[in-house]
C-alpha cells in the first residue's frame, strides 16, 4: 500500500513543473466554482471570485519565490518579510503620491508610476543590504529574532507620528502615521486608460456578452493578469538564478557554510547579495498586492504576513520553486482566501446549511450561547458562531496545519525533488527493479 | 585604543552613543543646553523627580518581563530553541488565572459573565485578597497544565529536530493558542480590575498595591529560582543539561524528566508574570502576551541565553530602557528602541551581557 502511494508521490515529482501549477490551479477553480454555484452567484461574481483566487495566488506565490531564495536556497531564516513589504510599498506610495493632495492625506513626491515601483522595489534591496551587512553574521535563529525585530522597527516607524509628515530634501512628504497612505495613483491606472481607448471598450462589450457585465471585474482581471506575467517573469528569474553557479554557491551555503567558505567563495558576499535579491523581490510583491487595495497601513505589516508567507513555503517545500507557487496557490487558495470567501457570504451559507439541516441562523453572540447552541444539538447557530469568528478559526487551522508539517512533512509537497546538476541524464532505463 | 576601534568598530560606535546618551541625560537634569552652530544639540530639561518616576516604570515593567524571561530562557538553552509561543503562554495563563478569580469572587454577575470575563468586576489585592491570591495559583497551575500537554503533543515528539524546525512548530502552537483564546474570549479588551489604593513606603516611594504586588511577588519568586537553581539536586541537573545535554545524558541525568521540571518551573513562572502584569495594567486582550514577546527576547539575549541571573537583569534593563526613551523619544517609538538595542547587543556582544556566567 505504502509503496503505491510512494509510486504516485515520484510520479507526482517527476511531472512537469507546469503540469503541477496548472492543476493545483484547475482544483482551486474548480472548489471555487462549484462553491460559488451552489450560493447562486451570476457569471460575474464567478468571474470574480476565480479572479480573487488567481490574484491572492500571484501575490503569495511572488512573496513565497522570494522567501525561497533566502531560506530555500541560501538557508537564512528571514521572518522580517513584512518589513521589506512594508518599505516597498511606503516608498512607493511617498514617491508616486500628489504634492498637494486633498484633506486629510499626506503629500508625496508626485513622480510617474513606473519610477515608484522601480523606487520601491529598490529601497527594499537596499534595506535588506543594510540590515544584511551585520545580521549575516549571526546563527539561524538570532537571525530569525533580528529580523523579526527589524521589520517591527519598520512598521512602528512608519506608524509614529514623527514621520507623519516630514520635509525631504525640502519637500513636504509624509507616511500619514497610524492612518496609514493611500496609493493614489496605483497600478491600476494604466489598466483604467486602457479600457477607455477603443480597444478596451470593445474588450467591456466582449465580456459583457458572455455574461461579465460589471466593468470593475474585467479591470481587475486584467490587472490580476499582468500580475501573473509578473510572477512567471519571476519564476522564470529565480529558477535561473537557482541553476546558475551563483545559486549553486547559496545551495552549498545552505547545506554546509563552511565548506562553501573552505572552497574559497566569499560566503559573506553571496549572502548579502541574494538578500538585497529577495529583500528587492518582497518589496515588489508588496506593491503588487497594497498597490491595487490603493491604501495601507502600518497594520497591513504586522508579523502575521511574514507568517503565511512562510507557511505557504513549508507546505510548497523550501528550496523548490514550483513548491514556492503551488504553496503559495494551496495557502492562497484554502487557508487564506476560503475563510474570508466564507465570511463575505456567511448569510447566504447559512441559509444553504439552515435549508439542509434546519437550526437557527442567529448568530449566538458569546461563545458559551454558542457552546449552549451546540449542546441542544442546533449546530447550525454554532455554525453561525464560527463564520463570524472565522478570522480566529483560520489563524487555529493554519498554527495545527505549521505543526504537523513539521513533525511529519518538514519538507512540505516538493521540498525533495531531484535536483540534478549533472548535464547528462543520471535516471535508470524503464523496466528496471526497484532497489528497495 | 585605536586597535581596539578597528577590530570592533561597532562596539566603539555604540560605546560613543551611550556616552552622548549620558552627557545629554545630565545636561538635561541640570537643565542647561548645548548649541553647537546655533542649533540646540544636547540638553534641555528634565525634573529629577520625572526621572525616578520613568525608572520605577521600568523596574516594574522590567519585573515582569524578567519573569517571563527566566521562563524563555530556561527553555532556550535546556531544549534549544527558541519558543516563539512563549508570548501566548503568558496570555493564557493569564486568562486562566483571571477567569477562576472571576468565578471564586463574590457579586452578583451570573456565571456566563464570569467566564467570559465579559463585565469588569473590579478587582484589587487588598479588596478581593482571596480571589487575587486565587486567581495567582491558578495562572501558574493552568500554565503549566498547557506547557505540559503542549511539550507532549507537540515538542516531544521532535526532540531531535533542530532548532529552526522546533522555532517553526512553536510559531503554530503560538498561533492555535492565541487565537483560541480570541475565538472563545473574543478579540476585544478586558477590564478586570479597579483602581488600586496607592501605598507609600519607604517614605517616599508612591505606588498602587498592585504595583507593588508584582514587585514583592517577583522578587521572591526570582530569589525562590536562585534558590531552585544553587542549592537543589534539580538546580544542579538542569544547569549540566544548559551545559552539555550529551555529557548530562551519560552522567545519569534523567534528561527527560529534567525537560519536564523545566517546563513546569518556567511555565509556572510564565503563568504568574502574565497574571501579574493584569493585574498591573488593569485590563486583558487576547495578544498582549504576543506583543510583548520581542521585549521578552531581548531580556533574554540582553542577559545571555541560558543566564537565568541574566535574564532576570535583562528583564529590568529592558522594562527601564523601554521607560527611560521617553526622555528622547515620543511614545509611539520606544517600543522601535527597545529592539533596536536587541539588535545592537545581538551584534556586538551575541553572548549577553551576561554570558559568562552559564545558567547561573
Amino acid at each position: 500500500m505504502s509503496t503505491a502511494r510512494e509510486r504516485f508521490q515520484t510520479r507526482v515529482k517527476t511531472l512537469p513543473d507546469g503540469l503541477i501549477i496548472f492543476g493545483v490551479m484547475l482544483g482551486l477553480y474548480s472548489i471555487f466554482t462549484v462553491l460559488t454555484v451552489s450560493l447562486g452567484f451570476g457569471v460575474s461574481g464567478i468571474v470574480d471570485t476565480l479572479r480573487t483566487v488567481t490574484y491572492f495566488t500571484a501575490v503569495y506565490a511572488l512573496l513565497v519565490l522570494a522567501l525561497n531564495l533566502h531560506w530555500g536556497y541560501t538557508g537564512l531564516f528571514n521572518i522580517g518579510v513584512a518589513g521589506f513589504m512594508a518599505v516597498g510599498v511606503y516608498t512607493m506610495a511617498i514617491v508616486t503620491g500628489p504634492t498637494s493632495p486633498g484633506a486629510g492625506t499626506v503629500p508625496g513626491l508626485g513622480l510617474p508610476l513606473w519610477v515608484g515601483i522601480v523606487a520601491g522595489t529598490a529601497a527594499a534591496a537596499l534595506v535588506g543590504v543594510v540590515a544584511a551587512l551585520p545580521a549575516l553574521r549571526l546563527e539561524a535563529d538570532y537571525l530569525a529574532i533580528v529580523t523579526l525585530a527589524l521589520s517591527e522597527i519598520i512598521r512602528l516607524t512608519y506608524n509614529s507620528t514623527v514621520f507623519q509628515e516630514f520635509s525631504l530634501f525640502g519637500t513636504p512628504v509624509g507616511t500619514g502615521g497610524a492612518s496609514g497612505i493611500n496609493i493614489p495613483t496605483n497600478p491600476q491606472t494604466p489598466i483604467n486608460a486602457f479600457f477607455e481607448g477603443q480597444m478596451g471598450r470593445a474588450a467591456l462589450d466582449a465580456a459583457a456578452a458572455v455574461g461579465v457585465t460589471r466593468p470593475i471585474v474585467v479591470r481587475n482581471v486584467a490587472y490580476t493578469l499582468i500580475l501573473v506575467v509578473v510572477v512567471a517573469a519571476c519564476y522564470v528569474f529565480v529558477q535561473r538564478i537557482g541553476k546558475s553557479p551563483f545559486g549553486r554557491v547559496l545551495k552549498a551555503i545552505r547545506e554546509d557554510e563552511l565548506v562553501a567558505d573552505s572552497l574559497g567563495k566569499n560566503t559573506r558576499r553571496f549572502k548579502i547579495k541574494v538578500f538585497a535579491v529577495g529583500c528587492g523581490m518582497m518589496g515588489l510583491g508588496g506593491i503588487l498586492w497594497f498597490g491595487s487595495d490603493g491604501y495601507a497601513s502600518p497594520l497591513s505589516f504586522r508579523p502575521i504576513v511574514t507568517f503565511y508567507i512562510f507557511i505557504a513555503l513549508i507546505i510548497g517545500g523550501s528550496g523548490s520553486n514550483t513548491g514556492s507557487v503551488v504553496g503559495g496557490a494551496i495557502f492562497a487558495g484554502l487557508l487564506y482566501y476560503l475563510p474570508q470567501f466564507f465570511e463575505q457570504n456567511s448569510a447566504a451559507a447559512l441559509d444553504r446549511i439552515q435549508a439542509i439541516i434546519g437550526g437557527s441562523t442567529a448568530t449566538p453572540n458569546t461563545f458559551v450561547a454558542a457552546v449552549d447552541a451546540l449542546g441542544q444539538l442546533d449546530v447550525t447557530a454554532f455554525l453561525s458562531y464560527c463564520f463570524a469568528n472565522i478570522g480566529s478559526l483560520r489563524f487555529i487551522a493554519v498554527g495545527v496545519l505549521l505543526v504537523y508539517l513539521m513533525q511529519h512533512r518538514p519538507d512540505g509537497l516538493f521540498g525533495h525533488r531531484i535536483e540534478t546538476a549533472s548535464s547528462v541524464p543520471l535516471s535508470k532505463p524503464a523496466g528496471g527493479e526497484d532497489d528497495e | 585604543m585605536l586597535g581596539f576601534g578597528r577590530q570592533r568598530p561597532w562596539l566603539t560606535l555604540v560605546v560613543a552613543f551611550c556616552v552622548l546618551l549620558v552627557v545629554d541625560l545630565v545636561l538635561k537634569l541640570l537643565g542647561t543646553e548645548l548649541f553647537v552652530f546655533g542649533t540646540k544639540a544636547l540638553g534641555g530639561s528634565l525634573a529629577p523627580a520625572a526621572l525616578t518616576a520613568f525608572v520605577l516604570d521600568g523596574v516594574i515593567v522590567g519585573m515582569a518581563v524578567g519573569l517571563a524571561a527566566v521562563g524563555l530562557s530556561m527553555t532556550y538553552s535546556i531544549l534549544n530553541f527558541a519558543n516563539f509561543a512563549h508570548g501566548d503562554y503568558i496570555t493564557g495563563g493569564a486568562f486562566v488565572g483571571w477567569t477562576a478569580a472571576y468565578l471564586v469572587v463574590s457579586g452578583g454577575a451570573d456565571l456566563t459573565t464570569r467566564f467570559l470575563l465579559s463585565s469588569n468586576l473590579g478587582l484589587t489585592v487588598l479588596g478581593t485578597p482571596i480571589a487575587t491570591v486565587v486567581g495567582l495559583i491558578a495562572a501558574a497551575a493552568g500554565t503549566i497544565v498547557l506547557t505540559l500537554v503542549l511539550d507532549r503533543l507537540v515538542y516531544r515528539p521532535m526532540r531531535d529536530a533542530d532548532g529552526i524546525s522546533l522555532l517553526i512548530a512553536s510559531i503554530g502552537v503560538a498561533l492555535v493558542l492565541r487565537y483560541l483564546i480570541a475565538f472563545v474570549w473574543q478579540t476585544g479588551k478586558h477590564g478586570v480590575t479597579a483602581g488600586p489604593t496607592k501605598i507609600t513606603a519607604l517614605g517616599i516611594i508612591t505606588r498602587t498595591s498592585h504595583e507593588w504586588t508584582l514587585l514583592v511577588v517577583g522578587g521572591v519568586l526570582m530569589v525562590g529560582v536562585h534558590v531552585l537553581l544553587q542549592f537543589t539536586k534539580l538546580g544542579t541537573a538542569m544547569r549540566a543539561m544548559a551545559d552539555n545535554k550529551d555529557l548530562a545524558r551519560v552522567s545519569g541525568i534523567p534528561v527527560e524528566r529534567v525537560t519536564r521540571m523545566t517546563w513546569i518551573v518556567g511555565g509556572g513562572l510564565t503563568g504568574v508574570a502574565g497574571y501579574l502584569l493584569v493585574l498591573e495594567g488593569g485590563t486583558i486582550v487576547f495578544n498582549f502576551g504576543w506583543t510583548l514577546l520581542l521585549l521578552i527576547f531581548s531580556a533574554v539575549i540582553l542577559g545571555g541565553i541560558g543566564s537565568i541571573y541574566g535574564a532576570m537583569a535583562g528583564g529590568l534593563c529592558i522594562g527601564i530602557v523601554d521607560k527611560l526613551a521617553l526622555i528622547w523619544l515620543p511614545s509611539d517609538l520606544t517600543r522601535a528602541a527597545v529592539f533596536a538595542v536587541l539588535i545592537v547587543v545581538l551584534l556586538v556582544r551575541p553572548e549577553g551581557l551576561f554570558g559568562g556566567v552559564k545558567t547561573a
